[in-house]
């Protein structure tokens, strides 16, 4: 679905990726993990052709960098961390605007509009906040909104840069049950780039460790999330750490 | 994308805001330093449109020769500045932006005063060589903005265009200042027409005003869903399908021509572009589809009621049009930006 080969950006002296390589297949939820500056976020942008970077990023057969705007946005969808949308926008005008790329032209037609933006609502438990201003809505329901967006642009591939970073439990909880199953279908994939590796661990289907701007370890969860790996990454006793957090919640 | 989902502007709609235009065009043409009847003023207009004979009196000559060319002149201006200002507004995501924040409006600016100081003219044609190279410098300025913002920063960044509008407008205006040093006697006419007013244009003008709605007018409305993107968020518009690039090239383009022919014929009106569409916004909300239009109807009713209070105030003597926005226009923006931030 998705082949990343030999990525890298810079900015003048500074690199930020170093030739990252790497395959996805349909049904996977791909973590990106590691620490701060580790590249993760601008990884998400390269392939998006967000940054100018060097080697290709190949989706579905095609070169990303060549593809037409609205032809990568029908298959790609991305949701950042955090929204400022400027103006006091319907939460439905929103989420109608992931319609944009099948019918990028006013000469250009595409039914199902209506039942995909309805759908999307439907689906993120927006429908009853349809109408509401999204200046006026919490955190979660501005991610939830967004996140409805991206469904209904219909992506093959969701790319989620720190999805709940912002949001309490509650919503972090739903955001990621929301995107388990929007996964369930065939054909459908996710990257997403995560500071919590619990997150990760639950939800992930496979990992990839970045440090530094280069692929550290790239596997199956257990794999990539085995102690020796992470201490060096993390230059700490990750193990040890996790373990603490949990004891709290053991001896409560 | 074609279904009909209430995002676009209602027939009704278009009726009630084309209504008040039409009754504020004919409050326009009636009122001035010699009333005429607001049966007389129809009838006039209506016998000239069809070359019908003209009832007898000063009237059918006030009225056809000054008032309406000069009050259409005002409102296509009107509309135009407004439209610009709306697309701008969503464009850079900011409600302080308006036609003239790329700065093409200021190289305009300083084709007329070139024009005026070093008396360029054009036989017979009253005003026309201010016009017209008014015209070529706000071309040469869209030209050499825009050079400069690709070279400087390829992705044309919001940043860039508003660091290098602000950067041109102040060199524009510093060469303006000492052309105006130097021009002695022709001082009061730079100042009268830095000003902005539309006295004494023509159905030529009005003609060259409305081929430059329709065809720049026309682009940035056939942009609204791109505007909607972009005033969510660039990088949302991006990641929408938006051809970013592009669309901001292509509205930069129109936004700065129609922008160009309006100060070229009407000088420097302030505020109406800023101001109108935040009016507008909250009469029909945010979305462009419907923000545009709107925009388009509202600037004209407010250059119109700008205009006639500017004629009419101190009369005989007539006010730069422009003052009058900016006085009008510095209360309503005030007012209206406190009130937004108080509901948010």
């Amino acid at each position: 679905m998705l082949k990343v080969e030999n990525l890298s950006v810079s900015y003048g002296e500074l690199t930020i990726l170093q030739g990252v390589s790497f395959d996805l297949q349909p049904g996977e939820w791909l973590m990106i993990v590691g620490p701060n500056g580790a590249g993760k976020s601008t990884l998400i942008n390269a392939i998006t052709g967000g940054v100018p970077a060097r080697g290709r990023v190949i989706f579905e057969g095609k070169d990303a960098r060549t593809m037409k705007a609205h032809e990568l946005a029908r298959g790609i969808g991305v949701l950042a961390q955090s929204h400022y949308v400027g103006y006091s926008f319907s939460v439905e005008e929103v989420v109608r605007l992931g319609r944009y790329a099948y019918a990028p032209t006013i000469f250009s037609r595409h039914g199902g509009e209506e039942q995909a933006v309805h759908a999307a609502l439907e689906q993120t438990g927006l429908y009853e906040l349809r109408h509401q201003n999204v200046l006026t809505l919490s955190g979660g329901e501005l991610q939830r909104t967004f996140l409805a967006q991206t469904f209904a642009q219909d992506p093959k591939l969701l790319l989620l840069d720190e999805p709940t970073n912002h949001l309490d439990l509650v919503y972090q909880k739903q955001v990621f049950e929301l995107i388990q199953n929007w996964l369930k279908q065939e054909g459908r994939a996710v990257i997403s780039v995560v500071h919590d590796l619990s997150l990760a661990r639950v939800y992930g289907t496979r990992a990839l460790l970045l440090d530094r701007g280069k692929v550290v370890a790239d596997g199956t969860m257990e794999q990539v999330f085995s102690d020796e790996i992470l201490d060096r990454v993390y230059r700490m006793d990750v193990r040890a750490w996790m373990n603490r957090m949990l004891a709290q919640w053991k001896e409560a | 994308m074609n279904e009909r989902n209430g995002e676009h502007f209602r027939g009704w709609e278009y009726l009630l805001f084309a209504t008040a235009a039409v009754l504020t065009l004919l409050l326009s043409v009636c009122v001035g330093s010699v009333q005429i009847p607001f049966a007389t003023t129809v009838s006039v207009i209506w016998n000239g449109i069809w070359g019908l004979p003209q009832p007898a009196g000063t009237a059918p000559a006030i009225l056809l020769t000054s008032r309406l060319p000069r009050v259409l002149a005002v409102m296509l201006t009107g509309a135009s500045l407004s439209l610009c200002g709306g697309a701008m507004q969503g464009l850079l995501k900011n409600p302080l932006a308006d036609g003239s924040t790329l700065g093409v409006s200021s190289g305009a600016s300083l084709g007329a005063v070139v024009a005026i100081a070093f008396g360029i003219t054009i036989p017979n044609i009253l005003f026309a060589g201010t016009v017209v190279m008014a015209m070529v410098f706000a071309f040469c300025s869209l030209l050499i903005i825009l050079g400069l913002a690709y070279r400087l920063d390829f992705s044309l960044s919001t940043n860039t265009i508003i660091l290098i509008g602000v950067i041109f407008s102040m060199f524009a205006s510093s060469v303006m200042s000492i052309l105006i040093a130097f021009s002695g006697e022709k001082l009061r006419s730079i100042t009268f027409w830095t000003m902005g007013s539309l006295q004494g244009t023509s159905y030529t003008n009005v003609l060259v005003l409305l081929i430059a709605l329709v065809l720049f007018g026309g682009v940035i409305c056939l942009h609204a869903r791109e505007l909607n993107a972009f005033a969510v968020g660039e990088e949302k518009a991006r990641h929408v399908g938006v051809n970013v690039r592009r669309v901001k090239l292509v509205i930069l383009i129109a936004v700065s021509g129609l922008i160009g022919v309006c100060v070229s014929i009407g000088g420097t009106i302030g505020f109406v572009g800023l101001v109108t569409p935040h009016m507008v916004r909250l009469l029909v909300g945010p979305n462009h589809k419907r923000l545009l239009p709107a925009s388009l109807f509202g600037g004209s009713i407010f250059l119109m009621l700008s205009d006639l209070i500017a004629r009419t105030l101190l009369n005989p003597l007539e006010l730069p049009i422009g003052v009058v926005t900016s006085i009008i226009g510095a209360i309503a923006f005030v007012y209206i930006y406190g009130s937004a931030r108080k509901g948010r």
